[in-house]
């Protein structure tokens, strides 16, 4: 057995000490074996895959068990020994290949650094090896590939490069910390397979985590079920796969049950948003090229489309924080002033933003209720107990009790309950129409369920209309009655969603949907051998 | 269209920032002139003091160009310092380039001295604090600095002299290095103003250093490097301070130009001849073309190095420097 990790504890710094996040959790790996780790966030799935380095990330710390590597305890090492030890025989992919390199270094210097400090291969050999990798794993012109500095380089390249990092002093185990999840799913297929070919012909082990039993399914030879901070079950995949034994693991592996059906809309019903032929960019940079399509009253039209391909820029067009070049944007059949600053207040009311990450697009300094009061003053003009009382209605409507959260911070909620607050406050405003960006893309499957309901129902009530930017073709499947197709700035399908995606209409939607992992573990392989990787 | 704006992002800026430069200066030497000009008083009154008779003043304003329009004046002066030529003492006659040209060298000096001792002590010191954060030495050089920026130049100056030179003897409290004084005579005399200046800005730097390196070090590259197994040290000077030296060197660039422009009252303490104190010399003495001369090299001298602040902190951004 390479990795034997037995009864490990870690805890998390608090405010008022220090809380388990590991639970006695046990973990073994064997020589050349593939275990997937998988759950949803906050399981420790990260914790317990850095811990196979003997590290712990700053504010944690190991409070107990072993983590044994060829039978040496890594948790009663001298720190000089355990970071000859990182690295070299146990190597590490992070979910942000972006953020996880170094500026300031190109990445060949990156590559090389590790069989520098460990002294496993000579400056000359080691540029050879990444030369042989980064041709391994397609990369474009991998003799001077390296030569680039991260920001130079795509989001996919980039997660390549650093699988090709992790194996330069050629590690024992390579720990894979959701390295596709940042990607969107044309460019993840690519990755996958060379992450898979790498690991196979280098009989690297590996600990694969994600939240996607998909792509789980694809890597793992076994995979182990967790949860805040335990194990819920652990089985080959093919037999979790087939028959898995737990409630929460079945909740896992339950396809998203909530379709809203589509609505068929008649082909002169009112456009709420009509964005007609906008040309626009940044500089001298073209992002969109005579984009049209429109977003019928109390309709749902979804913007899909890989990043780059234009969906945020067309919001920032729709919201006036972007002038087309050419075209217009109509509301309610009346043509906006291009700028944001050239609208009246009324029109600046009518559309509102949900933003991805309810993060940062709350201000962590307000609370709840002078988030929401704001919109209600400013647009509304309502005050005291009118407003007091539109407050409850608010809460009410997306199902969090006024008393206990009005007045809290948005740092004592969690990532659900932020992102009902930020529909709360897009609704505050009493919106004709409201854009939705990616609402759901950094949520967990079963509170991002949730979140879809909600919007549904808040547009029966009120007869918004929402756009709906995403990535996810599930959503889409969810929630929209009309889709639009784009990519590289260009619209490549739009229609009612049954005419665009079942069967795809447009190759590029096929390709797209195709793309999208499915819990099948032979998928992957059927799809190489169709020849998309 | 954009190519060839895109290959020398760094060329291009310098010349950018050196336009801006001089176009900053000639603001500063309007700006300079007008607030001399407008300083109440006569300056021909002043110099010719008690014996002045209304015919004598008047005579005295046509040699010294007073009688002139402001507008004429400013042209004459500052085309003569475009030549070289900063015009000439109203104290005792002598060409104000011959007076700038024996203080000046002292100034740069003492200046150089005491930023080659604090710019990398600081820096050191900073890099270190930040990778034993929280710990004995990290408190103690942070109260230690606190200590330093916290009392008055002249304080540390006769705290120093008091000790090191009264007391005990090692080095002279006069930092006048008269004529043709050796390499060493100079390091010698002038340590004492040079260690002044070190307590008084190593402060600023080393907290900076430390604050940016810190910053940084919550990055997800920097966990990245130590699932690497790199060590600390290694860390924090090859991973970290790469991308923490754009504020860094702006921090140096300010704490440096104040070594050359700013050190009047270190120089008076130790009678040190520099620019400072030629400068508030000549404010006392009302020797004007002294004055515009010392504020427009003053001026000078936080443009260029300013300047030259924003272009290494470009120089050392991959992302600038090689764009996609």
């Amino acid at each position: 057995m390479l990795l034997d990790i037995q009864n490990l504890k870690v805890e998390a710094k608090t405010d008022t000490g220090w809380t388990p996040i590991l639970h006695g959790v046990d973990l073994q790996v064997n020589r050349g074996e593939v275990v997937g780790l998988i759950g949803e966030s906050g399981a420790g799935k990260s914790t317990l895959g850095q811990a196979a380095l003997g590290y712990a990330a700053p504010g944690l710390r190991f409070a107990g068990g072993k983590i044994l590597f060829e039978g040496t305890d890594l948790l009663s090492m001298s720190d000089r020994l355990r970071n000859n030890f990182r690295g070299a025989r146990v190597a590490y992919v992070a979910q942000s290949a972006a953020a996880s390199f170094n500026p300031a270094w190109r990445l060949l210097e990156q590559f090389c650094e590790g069989p520098q400090i460990h002294g496993t291969a000579t400056r000359k050999e080691s540029e050879a090896f990444a030369r042989e990798l980064y041709a391994k794993m397609h990369l474009p012109d991998p003799n001077n590939f390296g030569l680039r500095f991260p920001h130079q380089v795509s989001g996919g390249q980039l997660q390549r490069a650093m699988v090709a990092m992790a194996m330069a002093c050629k590690p024992d185990l390579i720990v894979f910390d959701e390295p596709t999840t940042a990607l969107d799913v044309t460019t993840q297929i690519g990755v996958l397979a060379s992450i898979r070919q790498a690991v196979q012909s280098l009989g690297t082990a590996a600990i694969y985590i994600t939240h996607d039993l998909a792509v789980v399914a694809q890597m793992a030879d076994r995979v182990k079920v967790m949860r805040d901070g335990r194990e819920v079950e652990e089985a080959p995949t093919r037999e979790m796969m087939a028959a898995p034994r737990e409630d929460y693991t079945r909740s896992l592996w339950a396809v998203r049950e909530f379709r809203r059906p589509e609505r068929k809309l008649a082909d002169d019903a009112p456009a709420s948003i009509r964005v007609a032929g906008v040309t626009a960019g940044y500089g001298a940079i073209q992002v969109l090229k005579d984009v049209e399509f429109s977003i019928p009253k109390g309709a749902t039209v979804a913007v899909v489309g890989e990043s780059g391909s234009g969906k945020s820029t067309t919001a920032r067009v729709i919201t006036g924080l972007l002038p087309p070049q050419s075209g217009h944007i109509e509301m309610n059949g009346q043509v906006l002033p291009a700028r944001l600053q050239d609208r009246s207040k009324d029109q600046l009311r009518q559309i509102q933003m949900i933003y991805q990450m309810a993060d940062t697009a709350l201000n962590p300094r307000q609370t709840i209720r002078q988030i929401l009061s704001r919109p209600l003053g400013f647009y509304r003009g309502l005050s005291g107990k009118a407003q007091t009382e539109r407050l409850h209605e608010l809460m009410d409507q997306i199902e969090l009790e006024p008393k206990k959260f009005l007045d809290r911070l948005p740092g004592e909620l969690s990532g659900g309950q932020k992102q009902r607050i930020g529909i709360a406050r897009a609704l505050a405003a009493d919106p004709e129409f409201i854009i939705c960006d990616e609402v759901t893309s950094a949520l967990d499957q079963l509170v991002a369920e949730g979140i879809l309901r909600l919007l549904s129902r808040l547009q029966d009530e009120t007869g918004v209309s929402y756009m709906f930017i995403t990535h996810d073709i599930e959503t889409v499947r969810a929630i929209a009655d009309e889709v639009v197709v784009m990519r590289y700035g260009q619209v490549m399908d739009r229609g009612m969603k049954s005419m665009v995606l079942d069967p795809p209409r447009h190759p590029y939607t096929a390709e797209l949907l195709a793309s999208v992992p499915q819990p099948d573990p032979d998928w992957l392989t059927r799809r190489i051998a169709e020849g998309a990787a | 269209m954009t190519e060839p704006r895109k290959r020398h992002p760094l060329g291009r800026m310098i010349v950018q920032r050196l336009a801006i430069g001089v176009f900053t200066l000639f603001i500063i030497s309007v700006l300079v002139f007008l607030a001399v000009s407008l300083l109440p008083g006569d300056i021909a009154q002043q110099i010719l003091g008690q014996s002045a008779t209304p015919e004598t003043v008047a005579a005295m304003r046509r040699d010294l160009g007073l009688d002139q329009p402001l507008i004429t004046r400013y042209f004459h002066w500052i085309g003569g310092v475009l030549q070289g030529d900063f015009g000439k003492s109203l104290a005792n006659g002598r060409p104000v380039a011959d007076l700038l040209a024996t203080r000046l060298p002292n100034t740069l000096f003492l200046a150089a001295y005491a930023a080659v001792i604090a710019v990398p002590l600081s820096v050191l010191l900073g890099l270190l604090s930040a990778m034993w954060r929280g710990s004995w030495f990290d408190r103690g050089v942070n109260t230690l600095s606190l200590t330093a920026i916290s009392f008055p130049e002249f304080f540390i100056a006769y705290i120093l002299m008091y000790w090191l030179s009264v007391q005990w003897g090692w080095f002279p409290s006069m930092a006048d290095p008269g004529s043709n004084p050796s390499l060493m005579d100079l390091v010698q005399k002038a340590f004492l103003p040079a260690m002044t200046l070190v307590l008084v800005v190593s402060a600023h730097m080393l907290r900076m250093t430390r604050a940016a390196v810190v910053n940084v070090l919550g990055a997800p590259y920097i966990a990245m490097a130590r699932l690497k197994g790199v060590s600390k040290w290694r860390i924090i000077t090859r991973h970290a301070l790469p991308n923490a030296l754009a504020p860094i060197i702006n921090v140096i660039a300010l704490n440096v130009a104040w070594l050359i422009t700013g050190v009047v009252i270190v120089e008076v303490v130790f009678v040190y001849p520099g620019l400072g104190q030629l400068m508030v010399d000549s404010v006392t003495n009302r020797d004007m073309p002294v004055v515009q001369a010392c504020a427009l090299i003053f001026a000078a001298v936080y443009i260029c190095i300013n300047i030259l602040a924003d272009v290494l902190a470009i120089a050392t951004n991959p992302r600038l420097l090689h764009p996609r």
